[in-house]
């Protein structure tokens, strides 16, 4: 039976990127003034999240995390905040789920300059048990939205 | 690189055939290093070929027909139940009652004595020790009756702290549940000293989760002196979907039901219905035969390897891991000394999240197990969200903690540390 990971998937899942995130964190703390606080858990590794989000409209004009998780939870989710800050909900939201798509193995994803750095996770897909982990920062921030807008 | 593996191996000293080529799973990839044995056993060809033996010649639904199959049903059933007994020391073998598993069988007892014997200002123990299923059924069943749920602490090394034991103990416990092996750090319990405090200090039954301890240690309900002992089939090579509860008749027979149904009756009236006799009050709905005969069939080959050496096989291979791991630089071992755990090594190491490791050691082969461990209660003491967990069983050998190390070593070169 062949192991599902070569160590070039090994290689590509653990880029120096997504341990520099992982390490040193950014966006990583308590935010002032949030509008919103949401709480994540993945109760299968005890990876934990809470985000909180500042708008300006429909904008999200700042954000934080804390919460501790392994180093694809953690680099997702300090990707993720430089990424949108300063977007607007309706742009965040696509691409969410463009990143959803990058983590389901759509390859084309892969090659969405809107996606930032996230496309390093791009590697995960091919580790379907860690999938959940790059995902929870953005289950968190779309429920975020979801609770701004009702 | 994969450790290569010799074709005889040592097992407590003597030289002996190739256990792994019992287990067809191992067998076929020869690759594949499994140490998750705490999460599940693999499983023999032996108990595979019984299942599929009871259901190619001996399959009908016990208890039930007057024909000659059924009958035979009834009676591999009940041969299962024997053979099982016996292994785990129960001399009265209707006290065996067969479950799902150590989960069914601590939610049987929580459903059943719990709700007629607990009531309100009444105290349930628990321990920081235990799995979330010796631990969240009590904390419901407090709830409901409004009773108060009490968690026994440990020591800093991950044991039973039986001073606090002691204070928490009066005459309001109705209930102390602890399990005889953790899972996620190995230890093991003085289950004689915890039952002598508590008959010393309260009136409460004692409940021991057995899931880690039946498949690892020498086990008699009849010496243990516990009131009930839960176990699981899995876990001791036997296949998914079967375990058990054990417990005494006098206290078993007072017992409400804890499922209704078929098989479980004596007479069923329009107004009320009376019970069937032990073991069957508990079982109701067609019995998991099958399993059961697989079952039996694990503790066979459990008892030819004889319990003390499969204990003392487990033993040399941990205390071997314990060293090679405690030479590496940055790695952490929780729980006590290894003389005082059964096959189990529970560790961190740097700024590796445990994750990681499983996924880096995943790419070599090598099966372990990453999260909580179902234990969140004693990772909150511990002050860690997640360990990594590596467990031995008959099937393991020094090529296993070899190819554990060589994973861990590479799991540091990706994470940036240079070799120690």
């Amino acid at each position: 039976m062949s192991r599902p990971e070569s160590a070039a998937e090994l290689s590509a899942l653990y880029q120096d990127l997504i341990l520099d995130h992982y390490r040193r964190p950014r966006n990583k703390g308590a935010l002032e003034n949030a509008d919103t606080r949401v709480e994540m858990k993945n109760p299968l590794c005890g990876d934990e999240i809470a985000l909180q989000v500042a708008f300006d409209g429909n904008t999200v004009s700042d954000l934080r995390f804390s919460g501790r998780g392994c180093s694809i939870s953690q680099a997702s989710a300090s990707m993720m905040t430089q990424l949108v800050k300063g977007k607007e909900a309706e742009e965040i939201k696509a691409i969410g789920r463009r990143f959803r798509d990058l983590m389901l193995g759509d390859a084309s994803a892969a090659g969405e300059k809107e996606l930032g750095q996230l496309r390093a996770l791009s590697g995960v897909a091919r580790f379907p048990a860690r999938v959940k982990c790059a995902l929870l920062a953005w289950n968190a921030l779309e429920t975020a939205l979801a609770e701004r807008s009702t | 690189m994969r450790a290569s593996r010799s074709e005889v191996r040592t097992f407590n000293g003597a030289r002996d055939v190739n256990r792994r080529a019992d287990f067809p799973l191992l067998a076929n990839d020869p690759g594949l290093h499994y140490l998750d044995s705490a999460a599940t056993s693999q499983k023999p060809a032996s108990v595979l070929d019984a299942i599929r033996d009871f259901y190619e010649t001996s399959n009908a639904n016990p208890h039930r027909g007057a024909y000659a199959l059924s009958v035979r049903a009834t009676e591999c059933y009940q041969q299962a139940r024997q053979r099982i007994a016996r292994f785990l020391g129960v001399r009265d073998v209707d006290c065996l009652i067969f479950t799902r598993g150590t989960t069914e069988a601590l939610n049987l007892v929580a459903n059943s004595w719990g709700r007629a014997h607990v009531s309100h200002g009444d105290e349930i123990v628990v321990t920081a020790l235990e799995h979330h299923a010796n631990f969240v059924p009590w904390q419901q069943l407090a709830i409901e009756k409004q009773a108060r749920l009490r968690v026994c602490e440990l020591s800093s090394d991950g044991r039973l702290d039986l001073d606090c034991l002691r204070g928490l103990l009066n005459s309001r416990t109705r209930v102390v549940a602890f399990n005889h092996v953790s899972n996620a750090l190995g230890t093991i319990n003085p289950v004689a000293e915890i039952v002598e405090l508590i008959r010393e200090n309260s009136d409460a039954i004692s409940v021991c989760d057995g899931a880690q301890s039946a498949p690892h240690l020498p086990v008699s309900f009849d010496t243990l002196g516990v009131d009930f002992y839960a176990f699981s089939g899995h876990k001791m090579l036997g296949p998914m979907g079967i375990g058990g509860l054990i417990g005494k008749r006098a206290t078993l027979e007072a017992m409400p039901p804890y499922q209704t149904g078929g098989d479980m009756i004596e007479f069923v009236g329009d107004e009320r219905t009376t019970w069937n006799v032990l073991p069957h009050k508990f079982e109701a709905g067609t019995p998991n035969a099958a399993d059961a005969v697989g079952l039996s069939a694990a503790v066979e080959y459990l008892e030819a390897l004889g319990m003390d050496r499969v204990l003392s096989h487990e033993r040399s291979l941990m205390s071997r891991a314990q060293t090679r791991l405690e030479e590496i630089e940055g790695l952490r071992i929780y729980g006590p000394p290894a003389l005082g755990r059964s096959g189990v090594v529970s560790f961190t190491m740097n700024d590796v999240h445990p994750h990681d490791l499983a996924t880096i050691l995943d790419g070599q082969g090598v099966c372990i197990r990453a999260g909580h461990h179902c234990a969140q209660p004693l990772m909150r003491r511990l002050d860690v969200p997640a360990t990594a967990r590596a467990s031995f069983y008959v099937y393991n050998d020094e090529a296993d903690i070899d190819a554990l190390v060589t994973g861990i070593m590479k799991a540091r070169e990706i994470f940036g540390y240079v070799p120690t």
